[in-house]
């Protein structure tokens, strides 16, 4: 048996089917995948992400702290609240985890990680932080519960706390607000706007139930899958690993190279920028039936070879999408062998769908 | 609630069989089966004329989540696939011992892999088989 969230019973009692993901029992889908992730696209759903971990630092160094231990430049984070995304690496430049840091106050860090992660990621941090005199603070008495959707903002302010509805309601995208114990984002992992909050244990029953009574959606993890494929984000352990850099893996864009900034893995990135990076991460269009999956090898021609790293079937677009790590020069037209057989797919530069619309030529 | 109509015999494999009048077999997978695998988006059933041993993988079910293969629980000579499932594979999703039959097949006789009645398979899908 895996680790339970606070709404645990809540998803059995609404028939989900459950599963193990990262050493937590949760909910793949509640009826209908496909009409989860029509949901989110066209109205509002909810999900589940409280195996997920927000993390807590502390302490007067914190900002040069996350300068040196996070590949993105928190140095950019100015105003209050303002978040962005970042990968956390080894000396040697692969990714121990990916992760959304929101500067608080400067006294005041919030990450979210990952859930098969978490411990690792807490035991660098803490090797980081203590000596600087940062308290690192795993934050597993609250839930997080994703609303997302073009209406999930307009339906979810009305059931925040009363004194909290006005500052939740004007967060700019990738803006986060502490009110008391509870926590307002507006980020997600899904291509569409919405809110991510996190909450006492204690209040997370309530404020689903609200939720669902306010017409949202429940949405499980393979929704959620769909969704995040089609928006092109990676998932940590398909997409990218400790055996590869940010560099491969579609993720050049969340690292900040340039200036004198030193962070962990910044000296290995360099070189490899230098040298000419040989692989990296592209989206994949499957032209003709058939659903392309995860290790299903990819045939570039001249370019070389490759492999998906995640693929599933698209609802939106309706037919077949993927992620692949491939030679840096294959373009164009490609091969996937899909049991034994060639199927014809095409390199397409992701995301596939943002905020309810196809953003690649079929 | 999976259901599981008696006058059908069953494979541990989550397939089901129907003798039709004339005395071919149709094949399909069980509800439980489709509940499994989710929301069902390709399905490839076997061309006519095909001849099969038994347990012979002789269609891919493939949901968003997973692709799984489908085994014939007796031999013989495929005289048709579902033609619907090529554009709409839900159909085994909604209605998996009618509309949803994967094939047909003529039966060559001899051995055939154990089946069972509903009862039994009903028992089996209960123990997460």
């Amino acid at each position: 048996m895996g680790r339970r969230t606070p709404l645990y019973d809540l998803h059995v009692a609404a028939g989900a089917r459950m599963v193990d993901f990262g050493g937590w029992d949760m909910p793949v889908a509640y009826g209908s995948q496909i009409e989860e992730h029509h949901a989110v696209r066209r109205d509002a759903g909810v999900f589940d992400v409280s195996h997920m971990c927000a993390v807590d630092l502390r302490g007067a160094g914190v900002r040069p702290l996350l300068l040196r231990l996070l590949a993105n430049d928190v140095g950019r984070l100015k105003a209050p609240g303002k978040a962005l995304y970042t990968c956390m690496l080894r000396p040697e430049g692969g990714v121990i985890d990916d992760l959304i840091a929101t500067f608080v106050d400067e006294r005041w860090f919030r990450l979210v990680v990952n859930a098969g992660t978490a411990d690792k990621d807490i035991a660098w941090i803490k090797e980081h932080a203590k000596p600087v005199g940062v308290a690192t603070v795993p934050r597993r008495d609250l839930a997080i519960i994703a609303v997302q959707g073009p209406n999930a903002r307009a339906k979810t302010t009305p059931l925040l706390p009363k004194s909290w509805r006005a500052a939740a309601g004007a967060l700019g995208p990738f803006f986060g607000a502490a009110c008391d114990e509870w926590f307002v984002s507006r980020t997600g992992y899904t291509g569409e706007d919405g809110f991510e909050v996190a909450l006492p244990s204690e209040s997370a029953a309530d404020f689903w139930q609200a939720l669902v009574a306010a017409g949202v959606a429940p949405c499980g993890l393979g929704a959620r899958d769909t969704l995040r494929l089609e928006a092109g984000m990676n998932l940590y352990g398909n997409d990218m690993d400790e055996s590869v850099t940010p560099l491969e893996s579609g993720l050049a864009w969340t690292v900040a190279l340039d200036g004198n900034r030193d962070f962990v893995g910044k000296g290995a990135l360099a070189a490899q920028r230098d040298a000419g990076i040989a692989r990296t991460l592209t989206g994949l269009v499957l032209l003709e039936r058939g659903v392309l999956r995860s290790h299903q090898k990819v045939f570039a021609g001249a370019a070389g070879e490759g492999e998906l790293t995640s693929g599933t079937f698209s609802p939106t677009l309706e037919r077949s999408i993927g992620l692949a790590r491939l030679p840096a020069a294959a373009a164009g037209a490609v091969e996937v062998d899909i049991r034994g057989k060639r199927v014809a797919a095409r390199v397409v530069k992701p995301p596939f769908v943002r905020h309810g619309k196809a953003m690649i030529e079929i | 609630m999976s259901s599981y109509p008696a006058d059908l015999r069953y494979t541990k494999s989550h397939e089901w069989l129907r003798t039709l009048p004339d005395g071919t077999i149709e094949i399909g997978i069980t509800d439980h089966a489709q509940q499994a695998l989710g929301d069902l988006v390709f399905v490839e059933v076997p061309e006519a004329g095909r001849r099969l041993a038994a347990g012979d993988a002789c269609a891919v079910v493939e949901s968003v989540k997973a692709a799984s293969d489908v085994y014939s629980p007796i031999a013989g000579e495929v005289t048709s696939g579902n033609p619907k499932l090529a554009t709409e594979p839900e159909l085994i999703n909604r209605d998996p011992y009618g509309e949803g039959w994967i094939m047909r097949l003529k039966p060559a006789g001899g051995a055939a892999s154990e089946t069972l009645d509903a009862k039994a398979y009903e028992a089996v899908a209960a123990a997460g088989g």
